[in-house]
């Protein structure tokens, strides 16, 4: 086996008794946790009747989280048909729009999160709330560094002001600070003046940075001549900028130029008499120290790091990264011994192993919508060489589908789970035959809705199994018109049949037929089974007895029996059915139909001789059939007798 | 396609209702009903796309809906239909019908009447697919193949047709103040005289031979013997209920399910339709030669033109409706998707004025203030 890569973590279940055994059963997204009837010795309190169910995830139950499950659904969909026909290097816009529009979720669900944390009064929300903002934030964190990282693959140059990008967009709180401070009746004597100003040193933010410094300098006429110099400083301070047709070389030596320049402006002393001047002109530089001064308005190491780049090598390439980032980390932590995962998955992404920030994140998020739509992202972009696991098929398809079936075990999200196993070639089809037809069908439209999924895929199976679960809940009801509708949309012809005979029972005891608007619209349906042919025909007999059309309604019932579509055990029936018939003013039957009804009659009679002596049957019973027969016998030789003459008379 | 606006609300959508507007005034609607359906707790809600702030009235479609109040719903919500501007009727998966009041001065809901189990087997319950109201009076039909009616002012329940269809029927709606139209799930259409006694419909009308469950039914607002259906293979089906036993037009339409279909209420030239397979169609007939300039300036804003069945016009202005005169027609009938691509069910839809409200399985809702019609 192999090594764990964490510990276990412990549940405790409430209200089980220590001491006890307990068993318990793996479901799709949970287990069932149950007190066993075992008992250890000198063990005396019986067993608790209570079942628990432990869940992995919580967040699918989660409001709002269900809006990003549904929205990334939509983008997902999206771009499980990005052109296959454009060729791949085109494709990279796209990939990077898609990714941005996934982030663009998780904000949206953050923020909506953060202004339900504000407003709600009970603190456990509150924390939940909190706990649920600060997972997103660290999955936007990581998500928006993969795709810089990975996804739009920066060059050296613009890789920087990505990274700068996305410090920004991370340490919002200058903004904040800075409305503070311009709303303060003196901005420039404000005491988080100086903060504001080299947080947006320290973010690259030069124009912003510049007009705070405006304020400081119409405050101090006399010190006008350094605040200029700071000025042109940052002013000065190249920015690659990939769309001019400026080389990385040249942009290197001009940005050498302005290095040496600002270093040549604290060697002199310029800024001596103010210190914060000189601070931030030491942040300029690059220099370590006052960096590290930093340490609370920078907040984080990765913050460090990209300003540390942004000041010492803005022209780092994608592959020297992970040495900075090493570097950083330890010289920002030192102070704190142990790093948190976050602080792992991102030093695994500026090494460049993906498998690495694929296989922590799982281990540390609790769901797997991030993960699993990451990697399928990633896949998506080719980034994912075929890395085989000795499981499943390959990570994209084993995260996609444990995504999904945590989705299937959710009350409504199953639908959404059904569009991810269709776009896991491999084992997709497989999970979904077994999911689908687990769904719990309350009412007609939902049993429709998972019929349509089933049909559209060509899962016959599946199509005949819910169909049979609807009719045997209609037959259960007695709503036998339904049960026949759904057999007859299975092509379930042993259910038709069945169902068939209990409306020749209800019409054998009751002597009329019931739901005649489906059976006189049977069509071309009625061929599924012989016992509904026989129905449907059957009925068609009475409709034309109704309407007077003797003749035919005659050579129906006839074929119903000498065609054997009529069971045996009803022909005692429709003989009966030709009584009326036969008891006609003018000849119905022919010479030669009347022998066949003859004909059938003693079939009919001679089988139950058999049968009578092989069961021997109450003697009762008997008279009323013979006397049936009888009178059976008498009509029909009546008639022979008309036909014959009617027959032999020729008309004159 | 610009001024749709779509908000995701955590619940499978099943039905979406405008609050009914005044007739006199042109005012547009502002409110409307949601119902959930497939959720451990289901849900009435009423939402407002009004700016109650009075700021920035010019850009109107920026508001997003804002739910106004949600009661705790008992099953899954089948349909939806406002009784008067304060209450709503709703089917329930459970058999029950229930009446909702809105008191809009506290901006709550609270249940006013329900009728629990209106649609039930001997022992189980049955759901209620579809209501129809015309104050006070209310026609709901279920699983069970009942046609039940009450009275808003009444306890009790006042008439029951047993065995009206062996079959589901899946929608009702009003043909005139005492007949009302039903369509089941083989594809029948029947007409019922609520003034005559008996259990047996006045007429029926049905699909020729594949017998297609037929899932809605919709009558034209001015012309009462024009009735448009959708069924489940997304064919919409106009009849004429007078004369004919089977449909005047059959449109193919959807690739699914048709859950609703709804003429304009004040402009019944037009006509939208919502489906399984994530679409929603606002089709377009005229049958008047001199508006071809019309109908193409409608069509130019709109969005993915599919399947345009044009003819040149004919010069016939006769009163048939247009609906009527189907594909042997002289008129043009042309059809445009109003929604940008997806793939749930578009579950239900409603139409008033400019504005158009339509709830999917996406969890999404979405408001179109602009409907060119």
């Amino acid at each position: 086996m192999e090594e764990l890569d964490v510990e276990a973590v412990v549940t405790e279940i409430p209200a089980v008794s220590t001491g006890k055994h307990m068993g318990f059963a793996w479901g799709p997204g949970d287990i069932l946790v149950y007190e066993t009837l075992y008992k250890a010795k000198g063990a005396s309190s019986s067993g608790s009747s209570l079942i628990h169910e432990v869940r992995k995830d919580e967040d699918i139950y989660s409001p709002i989280l269900r809006k990003l499950f549904n929205e990334s659904h939509h983008i997902f969909v999206g771009l499980q048909t990005v052109g296959e026909d454009v060729p791949s290097k085109n494709k990279k816009p796209q990939f990077v729009s898609i990714s941005k529009n996934y982030r663009s979720v998780i904000r949206a669900c953050m923020e909506e999160l953060q202004q339900l944390a504000v407003l709600t009064k009970d603190a456990e929300a509150a924390t939940r709330l909190g706990n649920q903002v600060s997972i997103l934030l660290a999955i936007e964190l990581i998500w928006n560094l993969c795709e810089v990282l990975f996804i739009d693959a920066a060059p050296a140059g613009s890789l920087l002001l990505h990274l700068l990008d996305w410090v920004r967009l991370h340490k919002a709180d200058v903004d904040e600070k800075t409305r503070e401070v311009l709303q303060s009746e003196s901005p420039a004597e404000h005491h988080n003046y100086w903060d504001v100003v080299v947080s947006y040193v320290l973010q690259g933010r030069v124009e912003e940075a510049r007009q705070m410094l405006v304020k400081q300098a119409n405050l101090h006429p006399a010190a006008r001549g350094m605040f200029k110099l700071m000025d042109k400083l940052l002013s000065k301070m190249p920015f690659y900028n990939p769309r001019s047709t400026q080389t990385l070389t040249e942009f290197d030596v001009i940005w050498r130029h302005w290095h040496e320049e600002v270093d040549r402006c604290l060697q002199d002393n310029s800024f001596s008499s103010n210190q914060h001047l000189e601070f931030i002109c030491k942040i300029l530089l690059g220099d370590e120290d006052s960096l590290l001064e930093c340490k609370d308005l920078l907040g984080t190491w990765y913050h460090f790091l990209v300003t540390r780049l942004l000041f010492c090598h803005p022209t780092v390439k994608p592959t020297d990264l992970h040495y900075y980032a090493q570097s950083c980390m330890t010289m920002f932590l030192d102070s704190r011994s142990v790093s948190e995962p976050l602080d792992s998955i991102l030093l695994a992404s500026f090494e460049f192993d993906i498998h690495q920030v694929i296989k922590d994140c799982s281990i540390v998020l609790n769901n797997w919508w991030f993960v699993a739509h990451l990697t399928d992202l990633l896949d998506h972009c080719k980034l994912l060489q075929s890395h085989n696991l000795h499981f499943g098929s390959n990570l994209r398809e084993f995260l996609l589908l444990e995504y999904a079936s945590g989705l299937f075990t959710h009350h409504s999200l199953w639908q959404l789970a059904v569009d991810y196993f269709d776009h896991c070639p491999e084992f997709g089809r497989v999970y979904l035959e077994l999911q689908i037809e687990r769904v719990p069908l309350e009412t007609e439209r939902k049993a429709l809705k998972v019929l349509r999924v089933c049909e559209e895929r060509q899962m016959s199976e599946q199509v005949r199994s819910i169909c049979k679960i609807m009719a045997t809940r209609a037959l259960r009801n007695n709503r036998l018109g339904s049960a026949l509708s759904w057999s007859i949309r299975a092509k379930d012809a042993a259910f038709a049949t069945l169902i068939s005979e209990r409306f020749l029972q209800d019409y054998s005891t009751r002597g009329t037929f019931s739901d005649l608007d489906l059976i006189d619209n049977l069509g071309p349906s009625m061929l599924l089974s012989n016992r509904l042919t026989f129905l449907g025909k059957y009925r068609e007999f009475h409709r034309l007895y109704g309407q007077k059309h003797f003749s035919k309604a005659a050579k129906l019932l006839l074929s119903l029996m000498t065609a054997k579509i009529a069971p045996q055990s009803f022909w005692m029936t429709l003989l009966t059915d030709a009584l009326p018939l036969l008891e006609q003013k003018e000849v119905i039957f022919s010479v030669d139909q009347t022998y066949e009804l003859m004909f059938c009659l003693e079939e009919l009679t001679f089988s139950q001789v058999a049968a009578a002596a092989s069961e021997k049957k109450p003697r009762q019973e008997d008279d009323v059939e013979q006397t049936k027969v009888e009178l059976l016998r008498l009509a029909l030789a009546r008639n022979l007798a008309t036909a014959i003459v009617k027959e032999g008379t020729v008309d004159t | 396609m610009e001024s749709v606006n779509a908000k995701y609300v955590s619940q499978k959508v099943s039905r979406t209702r405008w609050r009914p507007v005044s007739v006199s005034s042109f005012q547009q609607p502002e409110i409307f009903a949601t119902g959930s359906w497939d959720n451990e707790d289901n849900k009435v809600s009423l939402w407002s796309i009004g700016n109650y702030g009075g700021l920035g009235m010019e850009d109107g479609f920026e508001g997003d809906p804002q739910l106004l109040c949600d009661i705790k719903h008992d099953g899954d919500v089948l349909d939806l239909q406002f009784l008067d501007q304060e209450r709503i009727v709703t089917a329930s998966s459970t058999g029950g019908v229930t009446i909702l009041r809105h008191h809009p001065n506290s901006q709550t809901l609270s249940v006013s009447h329900q009728w629990e189990r209106a649609h039930r087997y001997p022992c189980d319950n049955a759901p209620c697919t579809s209501v129809v109201c015309s104050s006070p009076e209310i026609v709901s039909v279920g699983e069970d193949g009942r046609i039940v009616v009450f009275r808003a002012d009444q306890e009790g329940v006042c008439r029951v047709i047993e065995n009206a269809d062996s079959s589901t029927i899946h929608a009702v709606t009003y043909l005139r103040t005492t007949e009302v139209l039903t369509v089941n799930s083989i594809g029948q259409l029947k007409l019922w005289d609520l003034r005559q006694q008996g259990g047996s419909p006045s007429k029926i009308l049905s699909l020729s031979g594949d017998r297609v469950p037929l899932h809605c039914v919709d009558r034209h607002p001015n012309q009462q013997h024009v009735v448009a259906t959708g069924g489940q293979d997304g064919t919409l089906c106009i009849w004429d209920v007078r004369e004919e036993s089977s449909p005047v037009a059959l449109m193919e339409a959807h690739s699914a399910e048709m859950w609703e279909v709804h003429f304009h209420p004040t402009n019944p030239d037009h006509l939208f339709t919502c489906s399984e397979d994530g679409s929603l169609l606002h089709w377009e007939t005229s049958s008047h030669s001199d508006m071809p300039s019309l109908l193409h300036e409608g069509s130019r804003n709109s969005g993915v033109t599919s399947r345009s069945a044009m003819a040149p016009a004919g010069g016939n202005k006769s009163l048939i409706s247009a609906w009527l005169s189907g594909d042997s027609s002289k008129s043009c009938l042309k059809t445009s998707h109003m929604l940008p691509s997806q793939t749930l069910s578009v579950n239900s839809l409603d139409v008033l004025g400019q504005c158009l409200v339509c709830g999917t399985d996406g969890e999404a809702i979405f408001v179109n203030r602009q409907v060119l019609v």
